[in-house]
């Protein structure tokens, strides 16, 4: 299976994934170079086999309501690029939700 | 061509939980300083890891059997992937594969005033995000909402008018009040309805090939005219030859019309996938034997009328909030014993009352009722008026109960009986007489 | 009495108790080496010198609180965690310090430390090899005794290769022993942290103390770790030895150690019994559908609003895994890739299940060669992938798996893989240990 530049592109936008043009030939070949390599799955019989997700056994993990203490204002905002009166700052809104 | 409206809801409710729904920050976020209710794990910070709040899973289960909804025994919770600066982990906790319930369903009434089943889709438990406040080119960014457990429901596209989608709304959020799980405030956010609607040629069955969201609507009567709004507005459309696409649109209220938020085309893939951080849900017999629902308005509709023998309407009217029906059942109890009926308590409480409880106590209309029933002033102005003017009238007797002679209070009550058309509340006329005697 | 910085984690210990040495010594002694000895080696991206506690090496995917957390990544250059990993709480509750921060591949993804933003880190045993990855700083840094144990990160085989290829012991837990909190994360269902020591007994140390709820990692199983008792022989004990970890693609230098190695098994009582495991082919297909998927999204919070730079500073190999990832959960592909992987997936502890009827633990190579030139693979990434072939399907699996050292191949180590059931640490850590005892592996060292 081979993936085009501009499949590449598409899920380089999906991915939020800056990617230069320059670059694109070269993950083009090695994505699809390990693409076909993973293909092979679809050659194991898994007819009647239940995914695994998780591999831990337990199930129901929770917590009683309790609140605990959170980081303070200026913890959570100590590695921020930007900041404002205790906001986070953002370049706009990029994409769409 | 006459069209049809197709008309489904996703409705969103925010849990009144103390905590968040994957830690354990206070999720009472409203008039906090920004991003002082925050952890690694609601922050998205690197190596952080969710944790599920057992409360809101109860309150979302509970959401599900107050709509009749099987649970799901094995449930699991999967990211929502997708870019945008209030979702701090860059993927929403939500659920879709296996949500904690579906195919559950709600009686309400349409624009016809007949009883219409809303099908219900599923009811699921997923996450909050932050608030993004925009400042020219910046938008600046508060995460204290960030993971606050919300819960989804969605309909099947049963709906076919606006007054069908604000019963629904309605009867949804009396439900979701009477559980105790959420104030379910429009205006605040707590409630967000979104409807999603196309129309099709009178006599189609097969569903439009596409479909309108509108988002963002932040009250019931708003929801009604954008429905309506949009329902003529996209059979003009088509009338015209031209053809609808997936797409979101908001309510302009100065203007009284929708307008084109985002058009699908660049539709998200959201790229779902079971939750690796989290350990699957299985919710058995015994978890949900300890989940107590309390009395819905639905179900105390139907009790009231088979035991007060009222008709159905006057028993939806007291059923839909809690305090008017708890008022009603105490009015009932203690009218039983002055042999005033269900029936006629309804009938007071609904028509003369407006169904207001709070300027009168259940005692003070049971003994207001039962002076009207016999007969009996009781109206303490009304007996002022009498016994001012008995004492006026007689200003001998006035003289000698002065002087003394106290037994001359018969004559006064007998002379107040004799000039009042009803029975008078004797106890009241003898407090009275004594009080104005005193100052006479 | 030898060096400070020769002694395992429990000799110093001992040493400690019996002042025979004080703290500040035995921090200054490393101290020196790390000073004389890193410069060359790049195995630490940080350093924190300090005069009290045990000086331990932590892997930079592992958070800290107020040191440089980078993930080896310039998307995280200067980044200070706010909090500390449960297992950095757990260490330094017992007297434990961080002496400083280890270089890896990039977000743990690698094979070779070579993906590294900082630099790749060199093989102690000859600076011109590769330590192996991701964990190479901190493979590497125990073996060239610069702190008395490290923490790793383990998602395909991270701590168990680079021990392998340092000669050093490395242990992945059963997935579900030790919480993920603080641990950046790669691959969610694969992660795990452990130890990379200089002794058996070290690793079973070290575990003690790092495992067990916390009440962050929902995935964690309460169940206890409690070291077993040492035994001398391994008297009854099954080995299985899968022969698909010996066919093509195994270096016939490193399968002579190995096979010596067997033989020293047998030799302590052990009967060694052969295996199959069918499923290990598809191992390394499904790793990388599971992988990439989970790192795609996990990779999602690096958008430089709350912390961090932007996307455009991920590495190529991030880059790749985050694309590839994204593929195959996207609308059209996550059937066939997703689902099915996670099909094949069970299929492949279903191999372990059935395989443990028969056996008590597997025995294997780690790696199929040893160390390789700097450079060798770095511009193919499926050769690369190809080479964690024998410690991925464990990973799948959620199995814990020991690598100890067991001898030398063109001088350089090659380590012995036991791979034991499902929380059953117990059982590997004992048979490494007797292995360890009735060997002299464990002493050699390299020469710096």
């Amino acid at each position: 299976m081979k993936l085009t530049k501009t499949e590449i592109l598409v899920v380089a936008k999906l991915a939020n994934l800056p990617i230069k043009e320059s670059e694109l030939d070269l993950y083009s070949d090695q994505l699809s170079e390990i693409i076909s390599y993973i293909h092979q799955l679809n050659s194991v019989d898994t007819k009647g086999v239940e995914p695994t997700f998780n591999i831990s056994p337990v199930e129901n993990v929770w917590q009683p309501d309790h609140v605990e203490p959170s980081l303070t204002q200026d913890q959570a905002l100590a590695n921020a690029p930007a900041k404002k009166d205790g906001f986070f700052i953002t370049e706009g809104v990029f994409g769409d939700e | 061509m006459k069209y049809t409206p197709v008309i489904g809801l996703e409705v969103h409710v925010e849990l009144n939980t103390k905590t968040k729904m994957f830690c354990r920050c206070s999720a009472d976020y409203f008039g906090k300083a920004p991003n002082s209710q925050t952890c690694p794990t609601c922050l998205g910070l690197p190596g952080s890891v969710p944790f599920i709040n057992q409360q809101a899973i109860e309150d979302c289960l509970k959401i599900g059997l107050a709509l009749n909804c099987q649970v799901t025994k094995d449930s699991l919770f999967e990211r929502k992937n997708y870019f945008y600066p209030d979702l701090p982990k860059g993927y929403q906790i939500s659920q879709y594969r296996w949500p904690l319930s579906t195919d559950g369903s709600l009686e309400i009434k349409n624009n016809q005033n007949e009883t219409l089943k809303i099908r219900i889709n599923r009811v699921h438990q997923e996450e909050d995000t932050g608030k993004l406040i925009h400042q020219g080119n910046k938008t600046l960014v508060d995460y204290n909402r960030s993971s606050v457990p919300l819960v989804e429901i969605v309909t099947e596209p049963d709906f076919t008018d606006s007054i069908s989608v604000r019963n629904f709304a309605k009867s949804l959020q009396q439900i979701i009040r009477s559980l105790g799980v959420s104030n379910a405030d429009m205006e605040r956010g707590d409630m967000r309805l979104e409807a999603n609607i196309s129309v099709r040629p009178e006599g189609q069955t097969a569903l439009p090939d596409y479909r309108i969201e509108l988002k963002n609507i932040n009250s019931f009567r708003f929801m009604v005219a954008a429905i309506d709004y949009e329902i003529k507005r996209q059979a003009e459309e088509l009338e015209a030859g031209k053809t609808l696409h997936q797409e979101t649109r908001g309510w302009d209220e100065d203007k009284k019309e929708t307008f084109l938020q985002r058009s699908k085309e660049n539709a998200n893939d959201y790229r779902y996938f079971p939750e690796p951080d989290l350990p699957k849900l299985k919710i058995d017999e015994e978890f949900l034997s300890k989940i107590e629902l309390p009395e819905l308005p639905a179900i105390r509709t139907a009790r009231f009328m088979s035991e007060y023998q009222i008709n159905q309407a006057d028993a939806e009217l007291l059923s839909e909030n809690e305090a008017v029906a708890k008022y009603y059942e105490q009015v009932v109890e203690l009218g039983s014993a002055q042999d005033l009926s269900p029936k006629q308590l309804a009938s007071h409480l609904i028509n003369k009352q407006k169904l207001n409880i709070t300027d009168l106590s259940a005692e003070g209309l049971i003994a207001q009722l039962f002076s009207q029933k016999n007969n009996i002033l009781d109206d303490d102005s009304e007996i002022e008026k009498i016994v001012k003017e008995v004492i006026a009238e007689n200003p001998v007797w006035v003289e000698s109960y002065k002087a003394g002679k106290t037994t001359i209070l018969q004559a006064f009550i007998g002379a107040v009986m004799r000039k009042s058309t009803q029975k008078p509340n004797v106890e009241k006329v003898k407090v009275l007489l004594l009080a104005l005697l005193e100052k006479a | 009495m030898s060096k400070l910085t020769d002694l395992t984690l429990t000799e110093t210990l001992e040493g400690l108790k019996t002042k025979q040495f004080s703290e500040a010594e035995l921090n200054r002694a490393y101290q020196d080496r790390i000073d004389e000895f890193n410069p060359g080696l790049n195995a630490f991206l940080t350093i924190t010198p300090g005069n009290t506690g045990i000086p331990v090496a932590i892997k930079e995917v592992i958070v800290t609180k107020d040191i440089q957390t980078t993930a080896a990544s310039k998307i995280l250059d200067g980044f200070l965690p706010p909090y500390d990993a449960t297992v950095i709480t757990k260490l330094l509750d017992q007297n434990i310090c961080v002496s400083g921060k280890t270089n890896c591949d990039e977000f743990a993804m690698g094979s070779s430390g070579e993906n590294s933003a900082y630099g790749p880190t060199k093989n102690p045993w000859d600076l011109t090899k590769v330590p192996g990855g991701s964990s190479s700083g901190s493979a590497a840094a125990v073996a060239a005794d610069l702190c008395v144990f490290a923490l790793g990160t383990d998602t395909g085989g991270s701590i168990r290769q680079p021990a392998s290829l340092c000669g050093v012991v490395g242990l992945k837990p059963s997935y579900g022993r030790v919480s993920r909190y603080g641990a950046i994360a790669m691959a969610s269902s694969l992660d795990q942290i452990g130890p990379i020591t200089k002794s058996v007994g070290d690793a079973r140390q070290v575990l003690e103390w790092i495992s067990g709820p916390d009440g962050k990692d929902s995935n964690v199983v309460s169940s206890k770790f409690s070291g077993s008792k040492l035994q001398n022989n391994l008297t009854g004990l099954r080995v299985g030895v899968p022969k698909e970890y010996f066919g093509k693609g195994l270096d016939q230098g490193v399968e002579k150690v190995i096979r010596t190695a067997l033989s020293k098994l047998e030799e302590l009582g052990a009967k060694l019994v052969e295996i199959e495991l069918p499923h290990t082919e598809s191992a390394i297909a499904v790793y990388y559908v599971v992988m990439a998927s989970e790192v795609s999204s996990n990779l999602a919070k690096f958008d430089g609003t709350r912390f961090g730079h932007d996307r455009s500073q991920f590495g190529a190999e991030a880059k790749r895994r985050i694309m590839l990832g994204t593929f195959a959960l996207s609308t059209g592909y996550f059937d066939d890739y997703f689902i099915q992987a996670a099909k094949v997936r069970t299929l492949i502890k279903q191999d372990f299940d059935q395989a443990f009827e028969r056996c008590d633990v597997i025995v294997g190579p780690v790696s199929p060669t040893v160390a390789w030139n700097l450079g060798e693979k770095t511009k193919d990434p499926l050769t690369m992938y190809l080479s964690d072939a024998y410690t991925i399907p464990a990973s799948l699996a959620g199995i814990p798996g020991l690598s100890v050292p067991c001898g030398f191949s063109d001088g350089l180590p090659v380590g012995l893989q036991i791979l034991g059931k499902y929380m059953d640490e117990e059982t590997i850590l004992n048979v490494g240990e007797v292995y360890e005892n009735a060997t002299e592996w464990r002493k050699q060292k390299p020469n710096l």
